[in-house]
């Protein structure tokens, strides 16, 4: 590992994307940003991942198998709020968010 | 059979109370039969007693030597208590006692309660009444005393409300009820302090250790408490003053319930408890002097109000207050013997009275009022001469039972006197008065209704044998029941007592004195209301004394005096507690379910139903608990799951 990197670039790289996500998962209204932004946040969560695996036991591959994990479950995830969204989206006509608060009191 | 009845003295109680059970379960439907398993039982519960009474005077059993059985009846470590059988002289008279004036008042009852649509069940209380009292009377225990005694209260109201279509029957079992129960509650604090204490309530463990009560590390102040509340019970139970107003009110019931409520179980249950509980009283003069005062007071007072009382039963019922006021007296003056052997003699007279008396109302359809009645000898033969032979009993003629009873609480109270006790002269006094006016107005009772002219209005005819059969023996027993304790063999002083059996000398001149008494009380019963045929004199007498003639017809007017003090005091004291339990009680319940409903409304609003609100928190959440780690304290950390660097 002779190149200047150093975990804290990917730590940081990690913590940026998530926080992008994450508002971007608050503020959105449009349903499939939303999911997008959840996209970015798994992304984050699996660079760090396999950037911690590599620093941390090289020989050993743990992280880049959690992040394989990761990315099949977001994947199923996703076709799932798709569906959902589809869903929505015919009966109401819409997928902005603010039109979906049936669970309101 | 003494023997068998020595060992087997719990069936007394028990025989009755199965004949309850059998009533209530099985035969209600069939009066006859009802009734004649009531008296049936009774009448085995009276032979067994009779077998035991014997028993235990042939192979002296003192009050020191009880026998005794009992077993564990439940407990926890150290706290055991017990429930048993005891049986001394005193117990074995009670049984003999009570078991026989119970039969001959349900035999008297197959005939007086005739026809009655609640016979079988009237039958079943007597049964049960019974039961409780013949319990009572055997309990080795205070706290087996204590259930029994909240029995024979129970079965008191059921009977005094016995017609409950009346009003004012209804209200009397209320009343005796309520009234006995604010007694019950003085002796259960009482009771309390001697199991805490003493750490029993056995009574003959208690008589062992209640002497000692200075190792113990108890005063003799907080003894005198215990006594005296203990005392409160037998106040209301056997209605001394001032918790007497209900037994007055107590004759609402069926005849036959007044005579064995004033007779055989409810009222002298009191008296026998004090007496079962002497040697408390023994150590503490203070509470002897409470008990002497309570029980002359009460006899006077009740006398004073007797006087002038027109209903026939309510007369008997103040003569009732009165005698138990003697015995209380006798007891108060440390006599076992004389307060046992006047609570003997007075069940049977009274019983007598009672039954006598119904037997009159029977003839003459309730009517009550002595005034109303006349000449009724004549027509009822059996029901008067055994009347007068009550009436001469309770007056104290020789050879008469109550004589011999009167005279001994007399004699035992100028003892006491003499005995360097200042105020026993005032207690004398205040008996041998007592005396003076029971004498009066049972003859002027007995002078009213059964002798003079007879009133046109009225068709007495006698009672059937199954009446008059129970009046006869309980005459015969009025009669020569009282030569048990002559004072030339005092064989009841010798068997029954507290202490040293009393050898006193017979003191003649106050048996003429008690005789003068009773003849004096007599005559002027007889010139007031018989000599003088149209009773212009007492008439005279009464409007010329009004004032008194009304405070005496009106009881001193304590009932209005309750009234007031229940309307008044007793219900501006539940406004504010009603207030209180409104306002401060409820009100914090109230009030925490009412912060929960409003918080609950505030906090509904942070559901919106929009995910990503819920994810905002979620964040949030996060983002707190990461701050938390990174830059708390350990102790912080440690309560966010145990994390420490």
């Amino acid at each position: 590992m002779g190149t200047g990197l150093n975990p804290s670039y990917f730590i940081g790289l990690s913590a940026a994307l998530f926080a992008i996500g994450a508002f971007g998962a608050i503020s959105k209204k449009n349903a499939i940003a939303v999911l997008i932004s959840i996209e970015l946040m798994l992304s984050a969560v699996n660079i760090n991942l396999v950037a911690i695996n590599k620093f941390l036991t090289p020989e050993a591959f743990i992280g880049q198998i959690f992040a394989i994990f990761v990315i099949t479950v977001a994947a199923a995830e996703v076709g799932l709020g798709l569906a959902i969204v589809i869903a929505i989206f015919r009966n109401r006509h819409s997928v902005n968010l603010d039109d979906f608060d049936l669970m309101k009191w | 059979m003494v023997e068998f009845a020595l060992g087997h003295a719990w069936l007394v109680p028990l025989l009755p109370a199965m004949a309850f059970a059998i009533i209530v379960f099985l035969t209600r439907p069939l009066p006859k039969l009802s009734s004649s398993i009531s008296v049936l039982a009774m009448a085995s519960s009276f032979v067994l007693a009779a077998a035991i009474a014997y028993g235990v005077f042939t192979n002296p059993h003192f009050i020191e030597e009880p026998l005794v059985y009992s077993l564990r009846w439940f407990g926890m470590e150290e706290f055991t208590v017990k429930v048993g059988v005891m049986l001394d002289p005193t117990s074995a008279m009670m049984l003999f006692m009570v078991s026989l004036v119970a039969t001959l008042i349900q035999i008297y009852s197959t005939g007086y309660m005739e026809g009655d649509p609640q016979y079988s069940v009237f039958f079943s209380y007597m049964s049960l009444f019974a039961a409780s009292m013949l319990g009572l009377v055997i309990s080795s225990n205070l706290l087996q005393m204590f259930v029994m005694w909240e029995l024979v209260g129970l079965c008191s109201y059921l009977l005094i409300g016995f017609y409950t279509f009346k009003i004012s029957a209804r209200e009397a079992a209320k009343k005796a009820f309520m009234t006995t129960r604010i007694g019950d509650f003085g002796m259960l604090l009482g009771l309390l302090f001697l199991q805490i204490l003493f750490g029993t309530l056995d009574l003959t463990e208690l008589a062992q250790r209640v002497p000692n009560y200075e190792q113990l590390g108890i005063s003799i102040g907080l003894l005198t408490l215990i006594a005296i509340l203990v005392f409160i019970g037998p106040i209301g139970k056997s209605g001394q003053f001032p918790l007497h107003v209900w037994l007055p009110d107590a004759m609402e019931g069926p005849t036959p319930v007044s005579a064995l409520i004033h007779a055989a179980t409810m009222v002298v249950a009191g008296v026998y408890l004090v007496g079962r509980t002497l040697f408390l009283f023994a150590e503490v003069p203070g509470a002897m002097e409470v008990v002497a005062f309570t029980g002359a007071f009460t006899a006077l007072f009740a006398a004073t109000i007797a006087i002038t009382q027109r209903e026939i039963k309510r007369i008997l019922a103040y003569s009732t207050v009165s005698q138990l006021g003697y015995m209380m007296l006798a007891l108060g003056v440390g006599s076992l013997s004389a307060s046992m052997f006047h609570l003997w003699t007075h069940a049977f007279f009274k019983a007598l009275m009672f039954l006598a008396a119904g037997s009159v109302l029977h003839a003459l359809h309730d009517k009550a009022d002595v005034w109303k009645m006349g000449g009724l000898i004549k027509k009822m033969p059996i029901t008067g001469w055994t009347f007068v032979i009550g009436g001469l009993a309770i007056a104290g003629i020789p050879p008469f039972a109550g004589f011999w009873s009167k005279d001994e609480i007399l004699a035992v109270t100028l003892q006491y006197a003499n005995h360097g006790h200042g105020f026993g002269y005032v207690l004398f006094f205040m008996a041998a008065f007592t005396a003076f006016l029971t004498a009066f107005y049972m003859w002027r009772m007995i002078f009213l209704a059964f002798f003079g002219q007879e009133k046109p209005e009225n068709h007495p005819h006698e009672s059937p044998l199954n009446m008059t059969f129970p009046l006869m023996v309980l005459a015969g027993f009025a009669t020569v029941g009282g030569l048990v304790g002559t004072p030339w063999a005092n064989l009841w002083g010798e068997w029954i007592h507290f202490g040293q059996p009393h050898h006193g000398e017979p003191a003649y001149g106050l048996m003429l004195l008690s005789v003068v008494i009773a003849v004096a009380g007599i005559g002027l019963a007889y010139m007031l209301y018989l000599k003088d045929e149209e009773k212009q004199r007492a008439k005279q007498l009464a409007e010329k004394y009004q004032a008194i003639y009304n405070l005496s017809y009106n009881k001193y007017y304590i009932d209005e005096l309750y009234q007031w003090f229940t309307r008044k005091v007793v219900d501006a004291g539940a406004k504010v507690l009603y207030w209180f339990d409104i306002y401060f009680v409820d009100g914090v319940v109230n009030g925490l379910a009412k912060f929960t409903r409003v918080s609950g409304q505030g906090f509904r609003y942070f559901q919106t139903g929009k995910m990503q609100t819920y994810a905002l928190f979620f964040f949030l959440g996060l983002l707190v608990i990461t701050v938390v780690l990174a830059f708390g304290d350990s102790t912080s950390a440690g309560i966010m799951g145990g994390v420490k660097s």
